[in-house]
């Protein structure tokens, strides 16, 4: 890939609680906060940040299914609603299911490479906890091919995902499989409980590796996973700056709050095809590749990642498609602890999907926010010490089962 | 004719009842299943759902469709292999749907009688009134020529003395659901002497498609359920009546209601669960109880001196409580009815005295903490020897209490009502929700 043609930073991260159920004041018969509040409240919360809307040239804003969860759309012109001084500037809203949010940091990434914007406000949202999850599994099953439904599971992603995870014992060993999904659900908790706006921030659970271990029921959910294997529904927004140097300038931020875009790799796959293999994310393998070497490092010169964990299976195999371990081999990386935040590789540092929360569209951006607050000594009691020989920050977000991919390559500005 | 042809053509008498309307809703969902088994296809099913009124029958087919749909909801997985075949269902939400539309098509209302006069199987859950049983009984078997077969759920009346004044020839069971039928997994059988033995078989495999849990009883008046229940309110009111001299007539039924729900572990105090029943179907019961078991004081003048004064319980058609001996807000307990003085008293200005005079509580867990823990039988082994270590008078009264329910569960097995101590222990826990059997020996 090219090199940039400037510089790409990142600022100003803000996230919403991402709601639902764990969260104390979480009462699902009870009116909650709709859509446009929590755009509102991210939105405001960056604006704060940079110096006001006055700052802002372009606005991005990543949903994935408002059309069907609160029956919504055209969420572009939500902006205007966020801060008066938005009315008139561009705005435009992307999606990619679970990708959403890092389609939406592309969006801004390329309007500060197209020179059209120094500042882009770029904000990732869902609300899902509108419809009871068995009817929203029907709403996100949008994210594979509409042709699949029929012959899907009630639960249509953690269908796919069973899947994935059954490929794998059979391949690998079902009892250290199921260890390492154990240990990673531990992980998240743990992580969730250091960010007070996590979904987990308030789980108490003494011994979650064990109560992680219940069996999978395929009577009454899927075959090869438990609840614990899966992230939550959740409500949330995230919200960050993408801007240039002249972008910093203009909004008063030091270089060394910001995080810089070294490199990334965004790619799809055919939806209407199955995977090649079920053990293996070759899509996300492909971007993380695409992405370290436009940054130009490799994956030992990283510090910690933010990555998709949907589900604890997508964690296993994500940890291998990013190389961190050979095939089959994801399981015992976890097992050794590398992946824990006192591990050689920190993941996932408030939580991932499965502790901090998956709010479908705000995902991505959400990603990019704790990097930001790791690289630059704001995650708080979440805060991990990065080792100087390995500086960098990645993410990966994925939408649908491996097809539509986003990885990106931090340092800190 | 077998299991499936049976179960083509039933009536449900006294739908829209509590019981009723729980007993259509499982009955409506197994035959629903069968006819959706590839087996069943092109196979007429119906359930005649029968009531006195109009407003009623709309009343249940409302709850029906509520319940068919939370039901749906949790066995969508299976459903989406039902459907299969057809193309049209794609979503839950379609496939959800299309099922309570199928549920629901094979309810047939109806305000006449004459509705049974098709059916295979009649489940009978009216009032609990010997003669009424008898001639509905007599009237459906003389001009149904599918020689029907009777399910009551009778919860006190002999099965063998509706068979034989109604002149059913062994073909009536008691099958006794417990309230809420959906939702309680307990179902007394009682056989008569004379009922059929495939009554009996086809029974047992009704009850396990519905995932019941089948506790077999004799034919005796009141069964185990009741048996215990009706008794375990006689000792209780008793112990009011002597208490109220010392206490007072309010502070006394606060203090056995706490006994029997704080002290003993139960989900619910003994006078709750008498307005949670009913107080008229409680004395009902027991009227029915004592006219065949002469022998035996069941008799209660508490129950029958607040039905003179019109205090029922009882519950809304939303299944919230009404007020009874106790007065609820939001579900809680807040007052206590004075006979005296025509009005409830507010639990608050007495509590604290009373407590007090029953002296402290050996710590415990409240039985919400209890009944599911997998360590339940050391926890209350180590509370109920403190109990009977104890010496505050809410001990020794405990100790009584416990004792008394121990006596009454022994008793229905030497009595012969139930076959084994384990069987009453069953009856208590599943259809009782207690957290222990009564027959135990913590206190030895």
């Amino acid at each position: 890939m090219k090199k940039l043609r400037r510089k790409v930073y990142m600022v100003a991260g803000y996230n919403t609680v991402s709601m639902g159920t764990g969260r104390k004041e979480f009462n699902p018969k009870k009116e909650r906060p709709g859509l446009e509040e929590y755009i509102r409240e991210a939105g405001q919360g960056t604006l704060k940040m940079i110096g006001g809307a006055q700052n802002v040239d372009e606005c991005a804003i990543g949903n994935f299914m408002g059309s069907r969860f609160n029956k919504q759309a055209n969420m572009a012109a939500f902006f205007p609603f966020i801060d008066e001084g938005l009315r008139g500037k561009p705005a435009i809203r992307v999606e990619g299911a679970c990708a959403t949010g890092a389609l939406a940091l592309m969006t801004g990434i390329k309007s500060i490479l197209a020179e059209t914007a120094e500042v882009v406000l770029v904000i990732g949202v869902e609300v899902q906890n509108t419809v009871k999850a068995i009817y929203g599994a029907d709403i996100l099953a949008g994210a594979g091919w509409y042709k699949d439904r029929k012959e899907g599971h009630a639960y249509f992603f953690p269908g796919q995902f069973s899947d994935r995870a059954g490929a794998y014992y059979e391949k690998y060993g079902r009892e250290k499989t199921r260890r390492a999904f154990a240990r990673w659900y531990r992980n998240a908790i743990e992580n969730a409980r250091l960010c007070p706006t996590a979904q987990e921030y308030h789980n108490s659970t003494k011994d979650l590796e064990a109560v992680a271990m219940m069996e999978p029921n395929g009577r009454s959910f899927v075959d090869h996973l438990n609840v614990f294997d899966c992230s939550k529904v959740s409500d949330g927004a995230s919200s960050i700056a993408v801007v240039s140097e002249e972008g910093l300038k203009r909004t008063g931020i030091p270089k060394d709050q910001a995080i810089e875009v070294i490199g990334f790799g965004q790619v799809a796959e055919d939806l209407t095809k199955k995977p090649i293999e079920q053990t293996e994310l070759s899509t996300s393998k492909l971007a993380v590749k695409k992405a370290l070497e436009s940054a130009g490092i490799t994956i030992d010169q990283v510090g910690t990642a933010e990555i998709h964990d949907c589900f604890t299976i997508a964690g296993v195999l994500a940890v291998e498609a990013m190389g961190l371990a050979e095939p089959g081999k994801g399981a015992d990386y976890i097992l050794e602890g590398n992946t824990a935040r006192d591990g050689k590789f920190p993941i996932n540092t408030t939580g991932g999907l499965i502790g901090w929360g998956h709010p479908t569209g705000a995902t991505g951006v959400h990603q990019a926010v704790t990097i930001l607050e790791q690289l630059t000594g704001k995650a708080g009691d979440a805060q991990i010490k990065l080792p100087a020989d390995r500086p960098y920050g990645l993410t990966v977000n994925m939408g649908g089962n491996d097809k539509t991919l986003v990885s990106v390559v931090y340092h800190r500005g | 004719m077998n299991y499936e042809e049976r179960m083509q053509n039933v009536a449900v008498l006294g739908a829209a009842g509590k019981m009723g309307s729980g007993i259509l809703l499982l009955t409506a969902l197994e035959m629903a299943d069968l006819s959706l088994k590839p087996e069943g296809k092109g196979k007429k099913y119906v359930i005649n759902a029968i009531d006195v009124s109009d407003e009623a029958l709309q009343g249940l087919m409302k709850y029906l469709r509520a319940q068919v749909l939370k039901a749906a909801e949790k066995k969508i997985v299976a459903l989406r292999s039902v459907y299969k075949d057809h193309p049209a269902l794609i979503e839950n939400a379609d496939i959800i749907d299309q099922y309570v539309h199928d549920v629901i098509g094979l309810v047939m209302p109806s305000t006449h009688l004459a509705s049974a006069l098709g059916s295979n199987l009649v489940f009978e859950a009216i009032k609990e009134d010997p003669e009424l049983k008898v001639k509905i009984f007599s009237y459906i078997n003389e001009n149904n020529k599918n020689q029907p077969w009777f399910f009551t759920n009778t919860s006190s009346i002999p099965i063998g003395e509706l068979d034989e004044k109604a002149k059913l020839g062994g073909r009536i069971i008691g099958f006794h659901f417990y309230n809420p039928p959906a939702v309680q997994k307990l179902v007394e059988l009682i056989p008569s002497k004379n009922t059929l033995k495939e009554v009996s078989e086809f029974a047992q495999a009704y009850a396990k498609n519905l995932r019941k849990v089948l506790v077999p009883s004799n034919d005796v008046a009141g069964f185990i359920g009741n048996g215990h229940f009706m008794r375990d309110i006689l000792y209780a009111t008793g112990e009011v009546e002597k208490l109220q001299k010392e206490f007072g007539f309010v502070e006394s039924v606060y203090a056995m209601n706490r006994i029997s729900q704080d002290y003993l572990i139960r989900p619910m105090g003994i006078f709750q669960l008498i307005d949670y029943v009913g107080i008229d179907v409680c004395s009902y019961i027991l009227s029915v109880m004592q006219s065949y078991m002469k022998q035996e004081p069941l008799h209660c003048p508490l129950l029958d001196q607040l039905l003179a004064l019109g205090v029922k319980g009882g519950q809304f058609s939303d299944g919230s409580q009404k007020d009874g001996i106790l007065k609820y807000e939001k579900g809680k307990v807040v007052g206590i009815y004075d006979p005296g003085k025509k009005a409830y008293r507010v639990i608050e200005e007495f509590k604290a005295k009373v407590d007090e005079k029953l002296g402290a509580m050996p710590a415990v867990q409240p039985w919400k903490s209890i009944v599911g823990n997998p360590g339940k039988e050391d926890i209350l082994k180590a509370y109920f020897k403190e109990i009977g270590d104890a010496k505050s008078p809410g001990a020794v009264m405990t100790k009584a209490y416990a004792l008394k329910s121990r006596e009454i569960g022994v008793g229905l097995v030497s009595s012969g009502v139930a076959f084994s101590e384990k069987d009453v222990n069953t009856v208590l826990l599943t259809g009782f929700f207690h957290a222990y059997g009564p027959v135990n020996d913590y206190l030895n």
